[in-house]
C-alpha cells in the first residue's frame, strides 16, 4: 500500500509535468496574443509592449521561464486585471467554490435517496415520478432554466433576487451579510443541482436493482432479517462502493466555476475569470487555472483508487 | 413414527411473465417428519426450487403463492404476517443456497454475517454471538475460527463458504433445514464432504431436512423419503429403498435408467428423449406424455393423479390406474 502511494506519487509529478507543456503549447499555438487584441495601440507602443511581457521570445523559451516561476510559486500577473494570479483567483474561486459544493451535496443526498427508493420500489408511481422528473430536469438547457426561473422567482414573485451575490449597494456584514448571500445562492444552487441531479439518481437506481436480484440479499432474508437491514446495511454498501469513484471525479468541478450559470446570474465566480481569459489571452491566468484543475484532476483521480481500495475489501493495491 | 413437521398442502406458485401465467408449482403436497430427510428431485426447471424458496417465502417478486398451505408446527406459514415470517426465516428455519460464493454479501466479513441472526433470533450480545460463531465454525470442521471470522468471502473457498453457510443455518438450532443443491456448485470430493456433514448434523441435533437436488447419488446417500418432481408436479413419491427398487412412473424409470453405474461400461448413458415443456398455458394432460414410452390416448387428454400404490409409494400415472377410476 505504502509503495502503492509513492509510485502513484512519482507517476502523478511526470503527469503534472507533461499536461502543462502540452497546455503552454496549445495556448501558445492559438493565434493572436494579448496585444494584438488591442487595436487602439501603435506598431511601435505594442512592440514594446511584447518585449516587456515577454511575448516576443520563443515558445520554448517562454515555456521554461514560466515552468521557472511556477515551481517557485510564482504565477505571474493577469494582464487584463494587472493583478497577480494567485490572489486574483483566490479572490473569486471561493465564490464558485460554496455554490458548487452545495450543489454537490444536495445533488448527491437527493439522488442517493431518490435512487433507492425508486429501486426498492420499481415500477412505483413513486418510481415513474422520479424517472420523469430527472429526465426533465437533465433535458432543459441550462440558460433556458436560468431564465425561466428567473422570471418566475425574480419577476413575478419577487421573492428571489436576479442575479449578483449581494444587493446593489448593500454593506451589510456579519450574519445579515451571510443571510444576503445565501438568498442570492439559491437559485444558482437549484439550477446546478437540478442539472445533475438526473444522470446520478438513475446511477444510483440501476446500482441497487443490479444488487436487490444478488444471491447474498436473499441470504440475508432467509437469515430473518428485517427490510431495513437488508436494504440499508446490505444492499447499500454494495451499491454504493462505485459511486465513491465518482465522487472524486467530482473534485475538479467544484473549483472550476460554472460558466454559463454565473454568467446568467451575473455570479462573481471563477468561470467568468476563465473565459475572459481565453478571449483576451491572458496566459499567466489562463495557464495556472488549467494547471490548477489538471493537478486537482489527478489527484481526485489517486483519491478515488485509494479510497476505493479502503472501502472495498476485495481489492489490494499493488 | 415421528410427529409431523411440515406438511405442505396442494401449493400452488405462479409466475406473471409476459410470455402468460408459468405455473411453477402446480398442486404440489408432501410432509416431512421429525428427524426425517425429503429429497425432491428432478431436472432443471421443474419447480423444486421455487417450492423450497415458497415454504420460505422467498420467491422473486413476478411470482406469488396462490393456494393450498404450508402447516409448518401447527401453523399455516401462508397466513403468517410478514413480521412472523421473518421471524421464521433463519430461526426455526434455516436454508443453505446452491452458489456459496455469491451467497455472502462480499462486504462484510464471515463474522458478521456469521452473528447477524444470532443477534437477530437468540438476542445475544455481540460478544457472546462472536463466541457461538466460532464455536460453530469450529463444529463444521474449519481450523483458526478466530482468524476465519475476521475473513471476507472472497478469501475462502468454495468449500468452506458452504461450511459457513450451513453453521448460518445451524446457529439458531433450526427445527427444519431447508438445502437447495447445497452441493451442486462443489467438485465432487467436497460435495462427499459437505454431504457428510449434513448427516452428522441431521444425527446429532436430529434435525429435519429437505434437500432439493438433481443427483440421484445424493438421493440415495441422503434420504429417507423422495418426491419426484416434473413439470411443476408431482409424479411419484416413496420411501427412497422402495423408490429405487422399484420405481413406478416411466420418468422416475427413466431417470434411474440414465444414472451411471459404477463397473459398467456403456458408449452412450441412457436419456429421456425430448425436452421439458414450456409451462406457459400447459393443456389439460399428463405433462410428460410427449416424452413417455408408454403414452396411451388418455393420457394427452386428462391428468392423473397421485394414487397410492404398494408399501406406501405414491404415483400419478395412467398405466396404474384401474379401468373404474377412468
Amino acid at each position: 500500500m505504502k509503495q502503492y502511494v509513492l509510485q502513484r506519487f512519482l507517476q502523478m509529478i511526470v503527469i503534472l509535468f507533461g499536461t502543462s507543456f502540452i497546455i503552454f503549447f496549445l495556448f501558445a499555438m492559438l493565434p493572436g496574443d494579448y496585444i494584438d487584441s488591442n487595436i487602439s495601440l501603435t506598431p511601435q507602443r505594442a512592440q514594446e509592449l511584447k518585449a516587456l511581457y515577454g511575448l516576443d521570445q520563443p515558445v520554448l523559451q517562454r515555456y521554461f521561464k514560466w515552468l521557472g516561476n511556477a515551481l517557485h510559486g510564482d504565477f505571474g500577473y493577469s494582464l487584463k486585471h494587472q493583478e497577480n494570479v494567485l490572489s486574483l483567483l483566490n479572490k473569486y474561486v471561493w465564490n464558485s467554490f460554496f455554490v458548487a459544493i452545495l450543489a454537490l451535496f444536495l445533488t448527491w443526498s437527493i439522488a442517493l435517496v431518490s435512487g433507492v427508493i425508486s429501486a426498492i420500489k420499481q415500477y412505483s408511481w413513486f418510481d415513474g415520478f422520479v424517472t420523469f422528473f430527472v429526465f426533465a430536469a437533465m433535458s432543459f438547457p441550462s440558460f433556458f432554466i436560468s431564465l425561466l426561473f428567473i422570471k418566475w422567482f425574480g419577476v413575478d414573485l419577487q421573492i428571489l433576487p436576479i442575479g449578483g451575490m449581494i444587493d446593489t449597494g448593500s454593506d451589510s456584514t456579519g450574519l445579515a451579510h451571510l443571510l444576503e448571500v445565501g438568498k442570492h445562492m439559491i437559485l444558482p444552487v437549484t439550477i446546478l443541482t437540478l442539472l445533475s441531479i438526473g444522470s446520478l439518481t438513475r446511477y444510483f437506481r440501476t446500482g441497487m436493482l443490479e444488487v436487490i436480484r444478488q444471491d447474498y440479499i436473499r441470504t440475508a432474508r432467509a437469515k430473518g432479517l428485517k427490510e431495513r437491514v437488508v436494504i440499508f446495511k446490505h444492499a447499500l454498501k454494495n451499491a454504493i462502493l462505485p459511486a465513491i469513484t465518482l465522487l472524486a471525479f467530482e473534485l475538479p468541478g467544484l473549483f472550476s466555476g460554472a460558466i454559463i450559470m454565473e454568467q446568467i446570474f451575473n455570479w462573481p465566480g471563477v468561470g467568468r475569470i476563465q473565459l475572459e481569459s481565453v478571449s483576451f489571452r491572458d496566459y499567466p491566468v489562463l495557464m495556472a487555472f488549467t494547471m490548477f484543475l489538471s493537478c486537482l484532476t489527478i489527484i481526485g483521480n489517486f483519491l478515488a483508487d485509494v479510497t476505493y481500495a479502503a472501502v472495498d475489501p476485495r481489492i489490494r493495491l499493488k | 413414527m415421528n410427529e409431523m413437521l411440515l406438511q405442505v398442502n396442494h401449493l400452488q406458485t405462479n409466475f406473471y411473465t409476459e410470455s402468460g401465467v408459468v405455473k411453477a408449482v402446480n398442486d404440489v403436497s408432501f410432509a416431512i417428519r421429525e428427524g426425517e430427510t425429503v429429497c425432491i428431485v428432478g431436472e432443471s426447471g421443474c419447480g423444486k426450487s421455487i417450492t423450497a424458496l415458497s415454504l420460505m417465502q422467498l420467491i422473486p417478486e413476478n411470482g406469488k403463492v396462490e393456494g393450498g398451505e404450508i402447516n409448518f408446527a401447527g401453523k399455516n406459514l401462508l397466513d403468517l404476517s410478514k413480521k412472523d415470517i421473518r421471524r421464521l426465516r433463519g430461526n426455526e428455519i434455516g436454508m443453505i443456497f446452491q452458489e456459496p460464493m455469491t451467497s455472502l454479501n462480499p462486504v462484510f466479513t464471515i463474522g458478521e454475517q456469521m452473528i447477524e441472526p444470532i443477534q437477530e433470533h437468540l438476542l445475544l450480545s455481540k460478544k457472546a454471538a462472536y463466541k457461538k460463531a466460532m464455536e460453530l465454525i469450529t463444529m463444521l470442521g474449519i481450523p483458526n475460527a478466530e482468524k476465519i471470522v475476521n475473513l471476507y468471502p472472497h478469501e475462502l473457498s468454495g468449500g468452506m463458504l458452504q461450511r459457513i453457510m450451513i453453521a448460518i443455518a445451524l446457529s439458531c438450532n433450526p427445527k427444519l433445514i431447508i438445502a437447495d443443491e447445497p452441493t451442486t456448485a462443489l467438485d465432487v470430493t467436497i460435495q462427499a464432504q459437505i454431504l457428510d456433514l449434513l448427516r452428522d448434523i441431521k444425527k446429532e441435533f436430529n434435525t429435519s431436512m429437505l434437500l432439493i437436488t438433481h443427483d440421484l447419488g445424493v438421493v440415495a446417500e441422503m434420504a429417507d423419503y423422495v418426491v419426484v418432481m416434473y413439470a411443476g408436479k408431482v409424479v411419484e413419491e416413496g420411501p427412497v429403498l422402495e423408490l429405487f427398487k422399484n420405481p413406478q412412473h416411466p420418468y422416475t424409470k427413466g431417470l434411474l435408467k440414465a444414472k451411471p453405474v459404477i463397473g459398467e461400461r456403456k458408449d452412450r448413458l441412457y436419456t429421456i428423449a425430448g425436452q421439458v415443456p414450456n409451462l406457459v398455458d400447459l393443456s389439460e394432460a399428463c405433462y410428460f406424455a410427449d416424452r413417455c414410452e408408454h403414452a396411451m390416448d388418455i393420457c394427452r387428454v386428462k391428468q392423473p393423479v397421485l394414487t397410492e400404490m404398494a408399501k406406501g409409494q405414491k404415483t400419478a400415472c395412467w398405466l396404474y390406474e384401474d379401468g373404474e377410476n377412468q
